[in-house]
């Protein structure tokens, strides 16, 4: 590995650093857009006693899911993790604890973590059990929730294509919090489908520049479709 | 009559404008889309971070990187655009979509809405819901009037933990049309069919009525 070239050739290697206890920043929407061989990574190392950050925790045997098998996660934060029978359990038998955060505001935490911003004020969760034992403060006649940032000691994405140099470019709404993820953990790594020669990507379109990325891994992907909904032939 | 669900979807459809950009949440708002008016034109966001959703995929379409906020396979219309969930929320929080339309538990008379979690059953989490109701200024709440049992969600004030504050200001029921204002909702319009005393029946917040409530009319 020389100057900007972030390219590791192994799993292991992506996740070299990986200690029980650890806070991970995970990207993905539901199934779509999910770090999938990085979390069997994870699954592989037994690492334990995690606290994961993910709008959601996958689904019983795929995702994020997975780790749930082998008790690995201490504590979610997540917006909605309903899709998923072994967390019920696991969270009806205080094995697991859950952070419910607003979609909003979860994507806004990790953004503020990665921008250096340490807290923010919105009006999500005013008057609701999420704003309970929270800092309040009125502007111009209205009542806001102070939030604080999020940062992890990894955060795991994936992307579609990247260059060595870690520039990344999401495909379509695999987007959604990845991009977020990439710019809050103290390393970054990102899988993808293809890397791509640096000078190949247009610079401008770049979704995630590589200043935020630490590895870079291609990957192959099941992508699984958590709800594979066609119109009906006519 | 009660309304049916793609009677509830008609009468929401007939707030939609030219130009809006609308958040349609899970259920009774989904079928929204399906009664935009010929010649309207209407973007539908989608808070995992899409602005312009299509029709659902063929089965030759689909794919997987391809879904809307409730994890259904979706297209693109022309001239969509894709972005970060932050992005999506910074729309939905900063009051840029002209129209939010959600399903609840319960409202009341401050515009109060309950609408996800019951506590002691299993709690899923709000995902985007509180995002939607604190940053929209046009919210149109879509729910039976009444529960299964017959009890009102209509109330002078919400019992379960609420998803916003102050929030609401329409109520489109299986019975009737209500806005929220000063403390009361106000009948504007009722179900075919509807008895004005049906509706006061099953409604347990303070309620105006007009000397005038006009039924609904369907095509």
């Amino acid at each position: 590995m020389a100057g900007f070239d972030k390219v590791v050739t192994s799993y292991e290697d992506a996740m070299a650093g990986l200690e029980d206890g650890m806070t991970v920043l995970a990207g993905g929407f539901g199934l779509c857009g999910i770090p999938e061989n990085l979390i069997q990574e994870i699954k592989r190392r037994q690492t334990r006693d995690l606290t994961i950050v993910s709008n959601n925790c996958g689904v019983d045997g795929f995702g994020l899911g997975v780790l749930l098998e082998d008790k690995q996660v201490r504590k979610m934060i997540s917006s909605y993790v309903g899709e998923n029978a072994l967390f019920e359990k696991q969270l009806l038998q205080g094995e697991l604890e859950v952070e419910l955060t607003p979609q909003g505001t979860l994507a806004e935490k990790m953004r503020a973590g990665g921008a250096g911003i340490p807290a923010f004020f919105t009006a999500t969760g005013v008057g609701t059990p999420v704003g309970e034992g929270k800092e309040t403060r009125v502007f111009n006649g209205r009542e806001y929730l102070m939030e604080e940032a999020i940062t992890g000691d990894f955060a795991i994405v994936k992307g579609w294509k990247a260059d060595r140099y870690g520039n990344v470019i999401y495909r379509h709404t695999a987007q959604n919090f990845n991009p977020l993820a990439a710019t809050a953990g103290k390393i970054t790594v990102v899988e993808v489908e293809e890397i791509v020669d640096v000078g190949e990507l247009d610079p401008a379109q770049i979704h995630t520049p590589g200043i935020y990325v630490d590895r870079i891994i291609q990957g192959s992907f099941e992508k699984r479709i958590e709800k594979r909904t066609v119109r009906s032939a006519d | 009559m009660a309304l049916t669900r793609e009677q509830m979807a008609q009468r929401v459809a007939r707030e939609l404008q030219d130009g809006f950009y609308v958040n349609l949440g899970i259920g009774i708002p989904t079928l929204v889309a399906n009664f935009i008016p010929e010649g309207m034109e209407v973007m539908l966001q989608s808070e995992n971070g899409l602005l312009g959703m299509g029709e659902f995929p063929s089965e030759e379409t689909i794919d997987a990187d391809m879904i809307n906020a409730g994890k259904q396979t979706v297209t693109a219309v022309k001239g969509a655009s894709i972005f970060s969930s932050a992005e999506s929320f910074a729309m939905i929080r900063g009051g840029h979509v002209d129209l939010t339309v959600l399903g609840a538990f319960e409202v009341d008379v401050n515009g109060n809405i309950a609408s996800w979690m019951i506590p002691n059953k299993l709690i899923k989490g709000m995902g985007g819901a509180m995002d939607l109701v604190a940053g929209a200024d046009n919210i149109i709440v879509t729910m039976t009037h009444a529960s299964k049992s017959g009890e009102s969600k209509l109330l002078s004030e919400c019992a379960l933990p609420l998803t916003g504050k102050g929030c609401i200001k329409k109520v489109l029921t299986d019975l009737a049309w209500l806005e929220i204002e000063d403390g009361a909702f106000i009948l504007k319009e009722r179900a075919p069919g509807v008895s004005i005393e049906e509706i006061q029946e099953k409604t347990q917040g303070k309620l105006i009525v007009p000397d005038h409530v006009p039924e609904m009319v369907f095509a």
